[in-house]
């Protein structure tokens, strides 16, 4: 049986990548080949997880520096070609400003460090990576971030609405969309984005936080077996 | 030559921290206070005599890099 093989990409000052490791074996998937900033080539792969962090520290910009590192002009070209590339809270942020996903993602609105559970309605459950869920699920995860404000001008929120690339949002447990709900003031309480071809996914949350009993809830572990079977 | 850049977030673009300096300057008495937007300052040296094209390089390592245009507008100044 074909198993999925996933590449992980390592800067300095990621810090998640064993956790994206974990969720990945515990999906079913071939064990992740670790990939370290200073290559230039990615191995020939299913899946390429960018996984979160505080990639360089977070000079200048969240993701600003890796974005135009080597090995994330290999995740572009790769992704370009059809691969399945998820970035995932420092991740999705390296995926915007390398251009790969639209939009921005801003100092959080309340200025704080926003580390808690949060819960994410499944807004287009028609992808590789929201497979496993239901249409306006509603699933639990936790955030962890400083800069999780997501932002992009109208006209951009209106393309990404119109073409079911809006992939989470942030909601009540009970699915409503509330500022209450939102932890960082992002626009439309969108947590997580596609590409227009839906085969890359920026998200905040941490869906990799979420894939283990010993964690409070595997909510997040479905994203991971959605991704093993239909990568394979 | 030497360049300063001057990175702000674009009028559209909701600024928290700014919004928190504001308070914090009408707390300390300061009346009159509106609108305040943080930003940022880069300067650097650019081996160039020529001062259109070191602006040239300049806009290409601001949109490329320094600046994310997606919010951020900049302006660059040149000096000898």
């Amino acid at each position: 049986m074909h198993a999925v093989k996933s590449a992980i990409v390592v800067f300095p000052g990621t810090n998640r990548e064993h956790d994206a490791v974990a969720a990945l074996r515990a999906a079913g998937g071939r064990e992740p080949i670790m990939v370290w900033h200073r290559e230039s080539e990615i191995p020939e792969v299913d899946l390429i997880v960018v996984p979160g962090g505080f990639s360089y520290g977070d000079y200048l910009r969240s993701g600003a520096m890796a974005a135009h590192s080597p090995i994330v002009r290999a995740i572009v070209e790769r992704a370009k070609r059809g691969v399945a590339v998820i970035g995932i809270c420092n991740g999705f942020q390296v995926l915007t400003e390398a251009g790969l996903l639209p939009g921005a993602l801003m100092r959080n609105a309340g200025l704080k460090f926003v580390c808690r559970d949060v819960h994410l309605r499944v807004e287009n459950a028609q992808t590789v990576f929201t497979a496993a869920y239901a249409q306006g699920q509603v699933i639990r995860a936790p955030v962890a971030h400083n800069d999780g404000n997501y932002f992009a001008d109208a006209a951009t929120l209106e393309r990404l609405e119109g073409e079911g690339r809006v992939a989470f949002r942030y909601a009540t447990p009970e699915g409503e969309l509330s500022d209450g709900a939102n932890p960082n003031g992002s626009a439309r309480h969108i947590a997580g984005v596609f590409n227009a071809t839906k085969t890359v996914l920026g998200l905040m949350p941490h869906p990799e936080n979420a894939s283990d009993p010993l964690h409070g809830g595997t909510d997040g572990l479905g994203l991971f077996q959605g991704l093993a079977r239909a990568l394979v | 030559m030497k360049a300063r850049i001057h990175i702000t977030l674009k009028s559209g673009v909701l600024d928290p921290q700014g919004k928190a300096i504001e308070n914090a300057l009408s707390g300390l008495g300061f009346g009159g206070i509106g609108n305040v937007r943080q930003g940022k300052y880069i300067e650097l040296e650019i081996a160039e005599a020529d001062a259109a094209r070191a602006r040239q390089k300049l806009d290409d390592m601001c949109r490329k890099l320094l600046a994310n245009t997606v919010i951020e507008n900049y302006a660059i100044e040149v000096a000898p």
